[in-house]
Order: structure tokens, then sequence, then C-alpha cells
């Protein structure tokens, strides 16, 4: 299995803030790689600075053979790296159509893949023209996972998608993540509830102070409990 | 909630009208105090012209301002420097504009104001690239940086054409008033209305209709989501700034002919209200815009009729009132 992305001694600095401590880290094509850690771990930021949202102030992040740690955040998205921010950042006074047509980078919007989605998020359907300032919580949070997967990406970053949702919307959340991996996404995802970074994740990445502090297969992650303990805290039953 | 079948039509998004209804009732409300229908009619139609002239310097900040989170002082400056343009292109032909025919006079008129666009815009371009660049995000710093290019762009403008006021004469075919029965409006105002209600369609269309309003209303909102879903912000940024450069210098003109005379520091009372226009429409709304030019005019017409004491005073109490309704102006869309 090649890597897709590849982060090398990557440090972050925000404002005097040393943030990122040298990672080292791989995802590999077509998998999903779970990013997990305590708050304050620097989980956001790794993302960020892929992203080029936050400069790197050292290291190599590689996007296949390209480098792309230099590069402003619009030349990484056009690479095809589709970023769903924790706060979901839909567009609140866009309608949920013009949200998905201006992510819909390249082109008009493909009504099969358009259809695809509406069987995940129907209320997506229902709300098409409303203003996306005006949806609940869950159904922006599909709204901004729909954005990033409106037209096929390489690789999907995306920070806590289930966070403060209903148990039924994370469900259908899980169900559509799946989906996209079946389809070969590649997906770095960071995740606080055990049961969607089970059923999602094949590698692991465990982060600490800002460095990589365990990788591994997810699986084997979730069947050691005394592992789970020592690396985060407590186990991630606990994190339902 | 309810939920739709496949089949079922989609709902339309709701309409926030409140604010539109405002300057409806306002005008609804003053009637009895003027007394007089056709001093009501006159001064609603001067409100409706003054509006929509402010409409034109402000809009082009409102989203400066919410896209780019520039405080900009200096946008006055546009103002002056579209008006002094237009004297210049004008002076050749002063017989075309004393002609008595309305085609002869727009024929001059019209490019002098797009030659005035296009020099604003382009000392807009130089603006944004020289001065703001450098202090994109430190607010105090934009304050002193577009300040001191105000001031700079009117000592400029006295050397270069003196201190004394420049006439700009309205062309005669624009001269005099249409006449309904008791009721005058002038022939300007109608022609400042029509220009107002142009521009603020087109923009209307073009944010609403093509990906690059969306692209303008998205980034009013959040650039940096814009950027992650691939989008080059910063040319955005330069393009409405040197659109809204533009149309401050179309305004200069209109506002200048309107008053009949040009002079270096005209923008700064005009600032006051521009800004005061912008903060009570909501930062980057150009329908809040829109709606509170025409409150600000109104105010100002109406409120200079009934209580000329309380002329300079109005618009403040005006944007205090519409702040305590609704804190983030008539149409908030940024959080800012």
């Amino acid at each position: 299995m090649t890597d897709l992305l590849k982060l090398s001694g990557v440090h972050t600095h925000i404002g005097r803030y040393h943030i990122l401590q040298g990672i080292d880290l791989t995802v590999p094509q077509g998998q999903v790689t779970m990013l997990l850690g305590r708050n304050g771990a620097g989980k956001t930021t790794t993302l960020r600075t892929i992203m080029g949202l936050w400069q790197a102030s050292s290291g190599e992040i590689s996007l296949g053979s390209e480098r792309i740690e230099s590069r402003a955040t619009p030349d990484i998205a056009r690479l095809g790296v589709g970023y769903v921010p924790e706060s979901m950042a839909v567009f609140s006074d866009l309608t949920v159509k013009e949200n998905l047509v201006l992510a819909a980078r390249d082109g008009p919007l493909d009504d099969s893949q358009l259809d695809w989605i509406f069987g995940f998020f129907p209320a997506l359907r229902r709300f098409w023209l409303s203003r996306a300032g005006s949806l609940s919580g869950g159904q922006k949070q599909m709204l901004s996972i729909a954005r990033a997967i409106i037209e096929p990406r390489k690789l999907l970053l995306i920070d806590e998608p289930t966070k403060g949702l209903a148990p039924a919307i994370v469900m259908a959340l899980i169900e559509c993540l799946k989906e996209i991996k079946r389809k070969g996404a590649t997906i770095l995802l960071v995740e606080q509830n055990f049961f969607a970074a089970r059923e999602l994740g094949d590698n692991v990445l465990v982060m600490d102070n800002g460095t990589i502090v365990h990788r591994g297969e997810m699986a084997a992650l979730a069947a050691d409990v005394p592992l789970q303990e020592r690396l985060l805290g407590l186990s991630l039953e606990a994190h339902q | 909630m309810t939920e739709l079948a496949a089949t079922d039509p989609l709902p339309k998004p709701k309409r926030d009208i409140a604010p539109v209804l405002l300057p409806v009732a306002l005008a609804l409300l003053v009637i009895p105090l003027i007394g007089s229908t056709s001093s009501w009619l006159t001064l609603t139609a001067a409100s409706l012209a003054m509006g929509m002239m402010i409409f034109i310097m402000a809009s082009g900040l409102t989203l400066v301002f919410g896209l780019m989170d520039v405080l900009n002082f200096g946008h006055g400056a546009f103002i002056a420097v579209g008006a002094y343009v237009a004297t210049l292109v004008l002076a050749p032909f002063a017989a075309s504009i004393q002609a008595d025919s309305l085609w002869m006079n727009l024929a001059v008129l019209a490019p002098a104001a797009l030659l005035s666009m296009a020099v604003s815009g382009a000392l807009g371009l130089v603006v944004e690239r020289v001065l703001i660049l450098p202090v994109y995000g430190q607010h105090l710093k934009q304050i002193l940086m577009t300040t001191g290019g105000l001031i700079v762009a009117e000592q400029t403008l006295y050397a270069l054409w003196g201190p004394q006021i420049i006439p700009m004469p309205l062309p005669t075919s624009l001269r005099g008033s249409f006449i309904l029965g008791d009721v005058a409006i002038a022939k300007y105002r109608v022609l400042a209305m029509l220009i107002g209600l142009a521009v603020f369609i087109a923009i209307q269309l073009v944010l609403n209709r093509t990906k690059l309003g969306l692209l303008i209303r998205a980034g009013v909102e959040n650039r940096e989501m814009v950027e992650a879903l691939g989008y080059r912000i910063r040319r955005l940024f330069l393009g409405v700034f040197m659109t809204g450069s533009a149309l401050a210098g179309l305004g200069g003109v209109m506002w200048a002919l309107y008053r009949e005379q040009v002079h270096a520091s005209m923008s700064d009372d005009l600032t006051v209200l521009i800004f005061i226009v912008v903060i009570i429409g909501g930062l980057g709304s150009i329908g809040g815009c829109f709606i509170g030019a025409i409150l600000v005019a109104m105010v100002a017409n109406y409120g200079g009729f009934l209580v000329p004491k309380l002329a300079l005073v109005s618009n403040i109490l005006l944007m205090v009132a519409v702040l305590m309704w609704r804190p983030r102006g008539l149409y908030a869309v940024t959080s800012r």
C-alpha cells in the first residue's frame, strides 16, 4: 500500500506557542487513518497545517509526489484535498444548494453524485433552498461533509465530524463515511467517538503534546484496553 | 419537523422583510407631521435620490469591510478623485454640457463617469497593494494607513487644483423639475434614483446569480473556508477593492453634480454618513447597505425639515436605534 500523505519532522508555531513538535506520520492510500489524542494534543493543528491554514515552521509534507508544506491553501485544495473543519464552517448566508455549487469547483453539480449524497443525507434535499444558517447542528455537519465529497477528492481531512451530534445522525455519518471509504477514498479522520473510530479506522495515530506517540492498526488499539488507558487516559469505550 | 416525501417540492427560503419595511414605515409615519403632501413627496424624492448616491458610495466599502475585514478610512479619497477626474473630462466639453439635448449631455457625462470610475478603481489597486496589503488583520494600522492615505490624497488634490471650490454645473437637460400637479421632482434626482437602482440590481445579480457573487458572499462570512475549497481569495479581495473604489468614484461624480461643486475635502461629511450606512446595514450586506442608505437620507431630509436643530445628530440617533434592535446591523452577514 503506497502512502498518499507523508509528514516528516513537521513543526508548527502559533504565535509564541510551539504546537506541533516534530510530527512524523503517513496516511496510506485508500485507507482511513484515525488521529486520536486528548484535547489540546495537536490534532486539529495537524489537519490545519496539512491544509496550509497554518504554515509549518519546518519539516516536510508530501501529497503523493508533491511537496505541499510551502503551498497556499487554495493550491493544496486544488491538488485534491477536501477539508471538513471541526466548526463545520458552512456558509450560513448561502443556501444548501449554493454551498454545494461553490464546493463543486470544476463545474456544475453532478446529479448522480447529488443523488448519492441525498441518499445518506435526505435533509439536504429537503432544505435544498434553505439558508445553511437555519439548519440544525447535525444538518450543518451533513452539509459540511457533502461539500467535501461533492467532487472526487484524493484525500479527505475530517475533524471530529460526530462531535455533539445525536446518535441517529452519528450513525448516518458513519454509514456515509463507510461508503466513501468503500469507494476508495483516503481519509485522515480526527475522532473522539470510539464507535465511529472502531467502525471506520484501518490505522490509528495517537498524539500527545504535539507529537505522535503511537501508530498501528485501529483494530489492535480497540482490542487493547490497557494501551488505550495509557495513551488516551481512559479507555475508548468511555468516549462513546 | 415533519419529513417530506422525495417528490414533495423543496421549500423556498424565508425572507426577512422587516428591515425593508422600515423606510416605508418611516415615510408613512412622517406624513401627518409634515402636513403637506407635496412637501412630503418632494422630501421623499430627495431622500431616495440622496440615498441612492450614498448607497453607490457605500456599497464598495461594505464589501471591503465585510469580505476583507479592512477598515478603510480613506474611502473618501476615491469619491473626491472621481469628482475631480470628471471635472477634467467635462471642462473641454462645456458646449456639450450646456446644449439643450439630453443625448448630447449624456454623451459627455457617461464617458466622464466611466473614466472617473476607471481612475478611482486604478487608485484602489495602488492603495490595496501599497497601503492595505502590509496591514491585513491589523485594524489599528489600517486606520492609520488609510487615514494617512486620505490626507495625502486631499493634499495632492489641493496642490494640483488649488484650495478653491470648482464649479461643476448640471447639464442643461438635467436642470429643472418634473411637475406632477403641485409636486416638483428635480430631474437630476430622478436620474440619480435610476442609476442607484441600476447599480443595486447589478450588484444583486452578480452576488446572487453568479459563482463570483457566491464566492464574495461566502468570503464575507468565512474567508478561510473559501480558500480551503480551492479559491484564491486574495485576488477576489483585490477585485472587490477596485470595484468598491470605482463605485466610490461614480458616487463622487454624482454627488458633485448634485451639489454642482467639487473640492478636495468634499468627502469629509459624506464619510460619516457612509460609515453609518455600512454599520446599520450590517457589514458586508448589500441589501442592508441599500436600506441603510435610504434610511439615513430619509432621516437627514425629514429630520432637517421637521427638527432642523436635530439634523446633526439625527443619523447618530438612527444608528443607535437600529443597533439596539439588531446589534449586528439590519442584515447581519459576518459575525464581526
